[in-house]
């Protein structure tokens, strides 16, 4: 197929608009008069709420109303994820929710709620109840592993020792192939630290009343998931509520979760239908929202001396926080992608999603692999290097072979991905001469080079539904506007729609107008986008419903060119006849005159669902340099080059932003990125963008972004999933090439001064003399 | 207490304006709620994130943490003020459009204001300069790396130095040939 | 919004002083990158404050009759770096408060608030400290002037009577003539940071430029309050310049720095950082002496 539109790096159809600053946020299109919500967050990681004296915040003025767990009348428990529902009640996600609880389970959770007139008289009467709550205080536990113990704190009835899940894998038999001999042993724990996602513009909702149902205008990833969600959160008809979403700015996953949605629209009919904002404050957002889970991984293997696995087991324990969010599928993502990224015949895994009195972990730019990444890489250059094989041939030799067919999401591996990609890559930073070079350095400056990889696929069949409905309308110029439910959160998803509609139907992308905000009282049904699905799962349906608006197109034709449908095709614009490449009539003309005809008026419009049945392999990988400064336990990176196949590059333009902004928060979470509690009270200790460390513009070197383009043949067009595995390979890379530079191979994040100052200082290459006792080793 | 109001005069994108405001308000209150300039962004409201930043008096500064009475007199500029009365981007926009700097968009307008000050400074700056210049500002899409360029190309423009703009494009590897101690 | 019970406008010193006198309780608010935040944070919630962001005669850079540099208080952070006079004669202030946030945030701060709010990360601090400025007050009474190590009291109070405001911030001529300083911000990224620990040093060298006449070293967040290291200043007086000399400077700086164990960096790893601070600043300072110390 040759392309016109599709492969070209057309300008995102929003950037001039955001470039003028006109482009309107939620906040930017609510009215002046909205009342505002501000939540009542619990104190205590762990309690009953007793009681909430309300009096004193009630008289503070401008404040409207002050609502509390108590006032619930009926108490009905919802779940958050993003997923698509299930009619089977065994495939649903956890409802363990409440809009407001009087038992909460984390340092923040939303035990009530204040409207006022403005967010001072918000603020204030928060600070005031904040001091009126009586709590029962009851003991909590932070650590997955602590809370599978006998005798820690219980949070949620129905699952004992606080396990959510527990699932294992297991292929042939470690027990007897470790019998083997000659084998070497390779055994190690990885630890992930807990961080959030930090889109810059935080959550935020308003809502109001129109006839006998509720509008609720949020910054979403998912509106047709949140209408359901706010619907069974407040036992209600899910007709009852129409959900807007603007323009976002950011999600990375936050944003698949219902949030505050429920609890906005619940309080405007408690005020019949009034116009109430929740703006979550930034420092909230940290703490309220969701966050990426933390998960600790044991993974042992045993080598034979060719360098390759005899067998392998893993074991993983992933903190999801106080409530369920997106349950086990993130934990099971990692431990089902372990066995396929380094296939071997004998394979022990486990892994359990634990409840703990932290803040809720979700969906982040990964859904668990930037975990499982750091685990697996960091495992696989501990093996390599235990054989004294080069990392990069090691992984040549042992990952997924190309033909490789995974059963279950009938996924396969038809190109030779992994070594295309660490071929460009390698070359690209020259990856074979610093190698050699950064052998063997001594000194407080040393520099090193690594590489890694990961596993991904790219949407979420065959675990739960894949569906996308798509509209086209055509205009009496022969333009068309185009409606999805695949949302435009920054991405650049309406762009690349556009140009597939422009490809199919052969008009200028010019020509080609999203309708970005979604409606669900407008836009047909789709479930949003994550799972990096989205350019994959819209691509069929956009597909499908173009080739439908271009059959009526091509019928209309018929009636004014008097041909035959099959001597004809849209090319250019123009309806030509096949025959002999005559331009019969412009694309314009033609919408005109069907909507104008008096013989058969027709507005030209399609729209169909596609149910994909489909999923794909995305793979690539990342090449890190770095220097570290030994004294100063400090790490500068110096070099980074992600390649990946996402298959056909819809937008190369587009698709390496998206690689930067993967590669950014791989950085982030490499070196600096770690939200923290209090031991002692479970409060969270850094909740704010300054204590928090995002890596800043001066913390990142020019970023490197190529791609290997081995078409996708079960996708539409050619296409996979790039959104998030650029986020996976980066933090593991970067601790490889520490690794290479100093010797020491640390294996949790983020490689912070903390953490080097404490395994520089324990492996000898700080020698502070005045620190008599060494510092005791934490963890494990 | 009875609410404290005041009215202020200053001159915000080039027209002069007198606005009640409540003294409590911040500058991002005053454009976004009294002038409905909303390109100014609300994003951390501590002076962290940068979403905010307007140019006062010839200088970037973060609206949130600015007192709108503290406008009294000062000369400010927002995003909304750099398009031209026809529509027209104004040459460092039209690089955030063209470079790929732009995606949610949230970060965006703080973004230009500061890089409009960087490229009509006169000044060139190195690549670390540029980036410290920046680095007011958090993004969480792009990792600044078509935010660098964009500014970088448009510097260099100013500066008459087109060709040199042109080369700006590709990525690559940095050479470091000396040791870089933190100090 | 801000949560101010009311806002006083200054509108000259004099009327500042009046204020201060006139509402007792109300607070400075100069720049307000602190105090707005705190407002926003719930500590100072609910307060009255005085303004004197608008007295601009309050700003700029200037030499004296007795050839002080004289800093005005609300001189912003950005003002100071590219100020002349600094970059003649006490660049290394000027490079240290070009780290402080970010470049929107130098807009606004201004270094009579990062002294006196007390805070023992504030970038100038330590190198005020280290060039032993001089702060002026102006109160009912006129103005008076404090040694800086005096005017620090203690953690997040200093040395303001309830009818003062800091006017200026003074360097004597003998403490920056020949005198060259280096200032390492030790935090946990490049930019939008405070200081996890920071250290200013500044050297007089020998007219061989072989011996260390004169050192002074400063540290934030090595204790409560910005703090010199006497006892290594007192070690190296008059001492050769030479590695074993500047190492065990750099050992010596622990009988003074005394940081402590939080969540946001351990006591262990803020005491090893000061030593390798104070050896790489004092190496840096005797290069922009003109002498030789090798790495």
């Amino acid at each position: 197929m040759s392309n016109k539109y599709i492969g070209q790096s057309v300008t995102r159809l929003d950037a001039r608009d955001k470039a003028m600053g006109r482009i309107k946020y939620t906040d930017d299109m609510c009215d002046k008069g909205a009342l505002v919500i501000r939540v009542l967050h619990s104190t205590v990681a762990n309690g009953i709420v007793k009681k909430i004296d309300t009096e004193e915040a009630e008289k503070i003025p401008g404040v409207v109303r002050v609502f509390t767990c108590f006032d619930l009348e009926e108490k009905h428990y919802y779940p958050t994820a993003g997923h698509p529902w299930s009619t089977d009640p065994a495939h649903q996600d956890i409802a363990d929710r409440l809009i407001m609880t009087d038992r909460p389970l984390f340092y923040g959770d939303d035990i009530g709620a204040v409207v006022a007139e403005d967010e001072v008289a918000a603020a204030q009467a928060i600070r005031v109840l904040e001091k009126s709550v009586e709590y029962e205080e009851l003991p909590f536990v932070l650590d997955a592993q602590e809370a599978m113990k006998e005798g820690a704190p219980q949070l949620h009835e129905k699952y004992p020792n606080n396990v959510l899940a527990h699932t294992e894998i297991h292929m042939g038999s470690v027990e007897e192939a470790i019998k083997e001999p000659g084998l070497t042993k390779v055994e190690g724990w990885y630890e992930t630290q807990p961080v959030q996602h930090c889109h810059i513009e935080n959550f935020i909702c308003y809502a109001y009343g129109e006839g006998d149902r509720t509008v609720v205008v949020t910054s979403t990833q998912i509106p047709h998931i949140v209408r359901r969600v706010i619907g069974q959160a407040l036992g209600m008809d899910w007709g009852k509520f129409r959900v807007i979403k603007p323009y976002v700015g950011g999600g990375f996953g936050n944003k698949q979760d219902v949030l505050y949605e429920p609890l906005c629209a619940w309080i405007s009919i408690q005020l019949g239908g009034r116009l109430v904002k929740l703006d979550v404050p930034r420092e909230d957002t940290f703490i309220s929202n969701r966050i990426r889970h933390a998960i600790r991984y044991h993974i042992t293997s045993w080598m034979r001396p060719d360098g390759s696995f005899a067998a392998r087991t893993i074991k993983a324990w992933c903190n999801n926080g106080a409530y369920s969010s997106h349950g086990h599928a993130i934990a099971a993502k990692g431990l089902n992608a372990f066995p396929q990224l380094y296939p071997c015949d004998n394979i022990d895994g486990e892994t359990w999603t634990v409840y703990t009195n932290r803040s809720v972990a979700g969906a982040m730019r990964g859904y668990g692999m930037p975990q499982a990444s750091y685990a697996f890489e960091c495992h696989a250059e501990d093996c390599a290097r235990a054989m004294k094989m080069d990392p990069l041939e090691f992984r040549r030799k042992n990952l997924m072979p190309v033909g490789y067919y995974h059963a279950f999401s009938k996924n396969e591996l038809y190109s030779d991905t992994f070594n295309q990609c660490f071929d460009k890559g390698a070359e690209i930073i020259g990856y074979y001469d610093k190698v050699k070079k950064y052998k063997n350095q001594t000194g407080d400056i040393r520099r090193g080079i690594a590489v890694s990889t990961f596993w991904y696929n790219t949407a979420v069949y065959p675990i739960a539904l894949e569906t996308s409905s798509c509209r086209i309308v055509m205009n009496q110029d022969g333009s068309v506007q185009f409606q999805l439910g695949e949302t435009e959160i920054g991405q650049g998803a309406d762009t690349a729609a556009a140009q597939m509609i422009a490809e199919e139907l052969s008009i200028p992308v010019s020509m080609v107008h999203p309708v970005s905000c979604q409606d669900t009282d407008i836009t047909p049904f789709g479930t949003g986008v994550y799972a990096s699905r989205g350019t994959y799962t819209l691509g069929f349906s956009v597909r499908q419903t173009a080739m439908l608006l271009k059959e009526k197109i091509l019928e209309a034709a018929h009636q004014f060119t008097r041909m035959p449908v099959y001597n004809l095709d849209l090319i250019d614009g123009k309806i030509v006849r096949t025959t002999d490449g005559r331009e019969l009539m412009s694309i314009g003309d033609l919408a005109l005159s069907k909507l104008y005809t008096t013989d058969g008026s027709q507005h030209l419009t399609a729209e169909s669902t596609y149910q994909i049945k489909s999923n794909a392999y995305s793979f690539g990988c990342c090449f890190a340099e770095v220097e570290v400064d030994i004294p100063m336990c400090r790490v500068r990176l110096l070099n980074i080059v992600n390649v990946h196949d996402c298959g056909q590059v819809i937008n190369p333009l587009l698709a390496s932003g998206q690689v930067h902004g993967g590669q950014s928060m791989g950085i982030g979470y490499a070196l600096s990125e770690k939200l923290m509690w209090d031991e002692k009270t479970g409060r969270p200790l850094n909740n704010n963008l300054l204590d928090y460390k995002l890596s800043s513009f001066m913390d990142h070197p020019r970023l490197n972004a190529a791609f290997v383009e081995n078409y996708e043949p079960t996708s539409a067009y050619g296409t996979k999933g790039l959104g998030e595995p650029p986020a996976c390979p980066v933090a593991p890379a970067i601790r490889n090439a520490i690794g290479a530079a100093t010797g020491l191979y640390i294996n949790e994040l983020p490689l912070s001064p903390h953490t080097l100052f404490r395994e520089f200082s324990d492996a000898g290459l700080i020698n502070d003399p005045w620190r008599k006792e060494e510092q005791g080793k934490e963890g494990r | 207490m009875s609410k404290q109001y005041k009215v202020v005069h200053c001159t915000v994108n080039g027209k002069e304006i007198e606005q009640i405001v409540d003294v409590r308000e911040s500058l991002t209150d005053m454009l976004r709620n009294d002038l409905r300039l909303t390109s100014v962004k609300k994003g951390c409201e501590v002076g962290e994130c940068g979403a905010c930043t307007v140019i006062i008096n010839g200088e970037g500064f973060n609206s949130c943490i600015y007192l709108a009475v503290w406008a009294e007199g000062k000369e400010i500029w927002t995003l909304e003020g750099l398009t031209g009365p026809g529509g027209e981007l104004s040459d460092i926009q039209q690089a955030f459009v063209d470079e790929g700097a732009i995606q949610c968009g949230f970060c965006t307008p703080g973004f230009i204001m500061t890089s409009w000050e960087i490229v009509n400074s006169g000044k060139e700056y190195t690549d670390d300069e540029l980036r410290k210049a920046l680095s007011g500002h958090l993004c969480r899409c792009t990792g600044y790396e078509n935010i660098f360029r964009a500014v970088k190309k448009t510097m260099l423009r100013h500066l008459g130095k087109y060709e040199e703009a042109e080369l700006v494009n590709s990525q690559g590897i940095t050479e470091y040939p000396e040791p870089m101690p933190f100090k | 919004m801000y949560d101010m019970k009311a806002l006083y406008e200054a509108e000259s010193v004099q009327d500042a002083v009046r204020l201060r006198l006139e509402h007792p309780d109300a607070q400075i608010l100069a720049g307000g990158s602190d105090v707005l935040v705190q407002i926003r944070e719930g500590r100072r919630a609910g307060a009255e404050f005085i303004s004197i962001y608008m007295l601009d005669e309050l700003r700029g850079v200037s030499i004296d009759e007795e050839e002080n540099i004289r800093i005005g208080s609300l001189t912003s952070f950005s003002h100071i770096t590219k100020d002349p006079i600094i970059q003649k004669y006490i660049n290394v202030l000027g490079e240290a408060v070009d780290m402080v946030g970010g470049p929107q945030i130098r807009a606004i701060g201004t270094i009579g608030g990062n002294t006196c709010n007390g805070v023992t990360s504030a970038d100038s601090a330590s190198t005020l400290m280290a060039w032993d400025a001089v702060i002026e007050l102006t109160g009912s009474e006129g103005t008076r002037r404090v040694p800086i190590k005096d005017f620090y009291i203690k953690a997040k109070v200093v040395d303001i009577r309830p009818d003062e405001i800091q006017t200026a911030i003074l360097i004597p001529k003998e403490s920056y003539e020949n005198c060259f300083g280096h200032y390492i911000k030790y935090s946990m990224r490049n930019a939008l940071d405070i200081a996890t620990t920071g250290c200013s040093v500044n050297a007089v060298l020998s007219d061989d430029k072989k011996r260390f006449e004169r050192v002074r070293i400063g540290y934030g967040v090595a204790s409560p309050i910005p703090i010199r290291a006497y006892s290594a200043e007192e070690f190296i007086k008059g001492k050769e310049i030479n590695e074993e000399n500047i190492k065990e400077f750099a050992l010596t700086v622990l009988q003074d720095v005394n940081p402590r164990d939080s969540w946001r960096a351990g006591k262990a790893l803020r005491q090893h950082i000061s030593v390798v601070m104070a050896e790489r600043a004092l190496k840096e300072c005797v290069k922009l002496a003109g002498g030789e110390a090798d790495e």
